[in-house]
């Protein structure tokens, strides 16, 4: 692999993480939220995955190991919190929840 | 990241997490990619389509979720676009590298070797998780019955 193969497939990792951020930012619904966060983890994944194999070293698959736990433990608080949202607010929308006070 | 229906924009994540398996595949990080395949499309997925299926699939859900994206995409956009521009631009030459496929048991050779904190504080991550789940999922009536 290239140097320059190497910075595409980090330009497209960027651009992951890029959509995933356009996502969390501009839906409404948590459920469409929650996705757009597993597509933005996904491309600091890719990110680590090229890097390791660039430099043929075994830290960058240890690092995505280590993002996919993150990724389990977060999708699972996550999908936890919305369905107590939806229960206790009656709604999945994200602004509904807006007035939280302690 | 557009679709209003849930069962469209997971079909999508699936499509996106196959094909980003693919490329780990041709990035010589073959367990990467297994392990991409099976915990990600199958698990976290799979988790996404239980709390899908407890959803009331309303018309009307989707047709507002439609209109507040036709509103609000140029702020995001532009913030996202805002948060990568750095990056991009400081893409600047690489160091040469020996581009080598990785194999799965250097991978546990660094994991349970030099890297043992790491896999101890994600198992730490993952027990306080579920406990997390465990407390938000408790529902109300049962909490009531113990008071």
């Amino acid at each position: 692999m290239t140097s320059t193969a190497l910075t595409g497939i980090l330009i497209v990792a960027a651009g992951l993480f890029a959509i995933g951020l356009f996502g969390v930012l501009a839906r409404r619904g948590i459920l469409f939220q929650l996705v757009a966060l597993e597509v933005a983890l996904s491309g600091p994944a890719l990110g680590f995955i090229a890097a390791g194999a660039y430099h043929a070293d075994a830290q960058g698959q240890g690092m995505f190991i280590l993002t996919l736990t993150l990724a389990a433990a977060e999708v699972a608080v996550g999908l936890a919190l919305f369905l107590r949202i939806r229960r206790a607010a009656g709604s999945d929308d994200s602004d509904a929840i807006s007035r939280l006070k302690g | 990241m557009t679709r209003p229906n849930a069962v469209h924009a997971l079909l999508y994540l699936v499509v996106t997490l196959l094909a980003l398996a693919v490329s780990f595949f041709a990035l010589g990080a073959a367990f990467a990619a297994v392990l991409l395949i099976m915990i990600y499309a199958g698990a976290i997925v799979v988790l996404f389509v239980f709390v899908v299926m407890t959803l009331p699939t309303a018309p009307e859900a989707m047709a507002r979720e439609r209109a507040a994206l036709n509103r609000a995409w140029p702020l995001p956009a532009i913030m996202s676009v805002l948060v990568i521009a750095p990056f991009l631009f400081g893409l600047g030459e690489v160091a040469p590298g020996i581009a080598a496929p990785v194999s799965a048991q250097a991978v546990g050779r660094l994991l349970f070797g030099p890297w043992a904190l790491a896999i101890e504080l994600a198992s730490l991550l993952l027990l306080a998780g579920l406990i997390g789940v465990r407390h938000i999922g408790r529902s109300d009536r049962v909490r009531g019955d113990r008071r």
